[in-house]
């Protein structure tokens, strides 16, 4: 779980009604896009949504059909030459060359760039000096994402992009590759990553940008998502197979089973209703085991993608404004 | 600069390091002037074998490097999403494009450096041993000139081709090209060998300009034929603009 929500207020990337086309597809629709430096955005949404659309289009891959985009207060395709030594860009998969170990091929990258990072540090970083010299197309798909982010970082850019970046990998380089993004956003840098894995958005991202068929349908701090609406429903866990309408009845608002033993109430978190509800479960001699206001990032996230639409607005203070349209 | 030479040692690092380009670009070449020049099978009517030869090879290791080798490679790049990742560096197109070129030329001085020498060891004179030391230095210039509008025309076809098919397809082609050319292109089979009308495509194809170019030179010790200098350098004209205007990256 990110510390704390980033401090400085400078915009590094700034996109807004972006639309993406191919042919008669719309990949991306009037999306909007901000991100400050020192802040880590996790695009989340299903496959299809869009995401990488966006993302190559902020990093200077893709001509939008229209919109505004500013990162670092360049246009990526008229300001390419000036744009790359200043990003970071970690592609979904692939995009190093296959006969070259982690150390050659950081080396040569790093003679890209005015102020490269050193290698041997960029290779203990992510772990990766044990097989400094092995080929790329012998290293384990988590050795590979982990040389891909790190030849994001060896220009000591500004702003990163992360394609999917926790794909295919074991637990362990899922934990070196969110302390790496920890340390970047700590260190001022702006990281904007994609992903469909709603426990890695929640654990590394500041905040989380739901997309949904190329448009924004729900975005905010992970806590804020979660409690959007958390004045209206609560949210509790019992033996499957209780008699909701018996309960709906005795408390006066609906009671739903989501899934087998996950229960929703459809009516504020008051003190009155705890003691019913408690009561109530008593009476059938029936334990609960989990009791929350509002929603797990989960829940909300299936609302948000799965096209209902109730109640997925934007968090309060969020910087991104009109997410429901 | 840093950039521009980095990109040349690892060009050249992993072209030398692909045992199928050694094989290409050098062992075919030196095989067929060992196997040619003493095993009689090709009537070349010349009384030398080798002095055909040897521009024979020289030309098919141009079309080799070229082509073949800058053309899969290349092809591969963009299939694993080389080049796209690339795009998003400093580095830029001009000097990948510019790396790529110095590597294909260091790679042909190697093939020279391994060829000529054969062919001297095997009886090659050029000109027939007859020439002026004046003469020799107008035939090496004009031979120079045809080997880099060839490197040109065949670098830019072998782009064209990795520009636009899938890597596994360019490859096939690459070669099935690098077939049809070796045997339609003068190398080791004399033009004037081939039937009328086959051989009357050959001569506006780009490898039976580069031989006659060479045999020219570097053999017969005749001039460069305008015929040849015409269709290599509408060659070259045509095959970078080709690739330029038809190359996806990714």
């Amino acid at each position: 779980m990110p510390a704390e929500a980033p401090t400085a207020d400078h915009a590094v990337i700034d996109c807004a009604e972006l639309v993406v086309r191919y042919g008669p597809l719309t990949a991306v629709d009037r999306l909007d896009l901000l991100l400050r430096a020192g802040e880590v955005v996790a695009l989340l949404g299903p496959n299809g949504a869009g995401k990488t659309s966006t993302v190559e289009s902020l990093e200077g891959y893709r001509r939008p059909a229209s919109g505004r985009i500013r990162v670092l207060g360049l246009d990526p395709l008229a300001d390419h030459r000036a744009l790359m030594p200043r990003i970071g860009v970690m592609l979904q998969r692939g995009g190093v060359y296959p006969v070259l170990g982690p150390r050659r091929v950081l080396r040569l990258f790093s003679a890209y760039y005015d102020r490269p990072r050193d290698v041997e540090e960029l290779l203990e970083l992510v772990s990766l000096d044990a097989v400094a010299m092995t080929p790329w197309r012998r290293l384990s798909g988590g050795e590979q994402q982990r040389l891909s982010l790190a030849l994001a970082l060896v220009g000591q850019p500004e702003v990163v992009f992360l394609d999917e970046p926790t794909a295919g990998v074991d637990p362990e380089g899922r934990r070196a590759i969110r302390k790496v993004v920890a340390d970047l956003a700590a260190a001022g840098v702006g990281v904007l990553l994609t992903t469909h894995e709603l426990d890695e958005a929640e654990r590394m991202a500041h905040r989380v940008v739901i997309v949904r068929s190329g448009r924004v349908v729900a975005s905010g701090t992970p806590t804020e998502l979660a409690t959007t609406g958390a004045g209206e429903s609560v949210s509790f866990v019992a033996p499957p197979g209780l008699d909701v309408d018996d309960l709906g009845a005795r408390i006066g608002a609906a009671v739903s089973e989501a899934e087998p033993g996950r229960y929703r109430v459809d009516a504020p978190a008051t003190p009155q209703l705890t003691a019913t509800l408690a009561s109530w479960l008593a009476e059938r001699d029936a334990t609960m085991t989990d009791l929350r206001s509002g929603r797990t990032l989960e829940e909300v996230y299936l609302d948000a993608v799965g096209g209902t639409g109730a109640g997925t607005g934007a968090g309060p203070g969020d910087g991104i404004a009109g997410t429901e349209r | 600069m840093r950039a521009f030479s980095a990109q040349v040692r690892a060009e050249t690092f992993m072209t030398l390091r692909r045992g199928e380009t050694l094989l290409l670009t050098v062992g075919i070449p030196v095989a067929f002037l060992l196997f040619f020049t003493t095993v009689h099978v090709v009537p070349t009517g010349v009384r030398h074998p080798v002095t055909f030869f040897v521009p024979g090879v020289l030309a098919l290791a141009i079309m080799s490097t070229a082509m073949v080798s800058l053309g899969i490679a290349t092809g591969f790049e963009r299939g694993y999403g080389v080049l796209k990742r690339l795009g998003s560096t400093p580095l830029g197109r001009p000097r990948l494009l510019g790396a790529k070129i110095v590597t294909v030329v260091l790679v042909e001085l190697v093939q020279a450096a391994v060829l000529v020498p054969v062919g001297y060891g095997l009886g090659f004179h050029p000109g027939g041993g007859s020439r002026t030391p004046g003469s020799i230095a107008t035939a090496s210039l004009e031979a120079l000139a045809v080997a880099v509008l060839a490197t040109v025309a065949f670098g830019g076809l072998g782009l064209a081709l990795a520009g636009v098919l899938r890597a596994e397809l360019n490859l096939a082609v690459a070669n099935g090209l690098y077939l049809v050319l070796l045997l339609a292109g003068g190398m080791v089979v004399p033009v004037g060998k081939l039937p009328a009308g086959l051989g009357a495509l050959a001569r506006v194809l780009p490898a039976a300009a580069l031989s006659d170019g060479l045999h020219a030179a570097l053999g017969n010790g005749a001039s460069v034929p305008l015929e040849a200098w015409v269709v290599l350098a509408a060659w070259a004209a045509a095959t970078p603009l080709v690739a330029a205007l038809t190359f996806r990256w990714e």
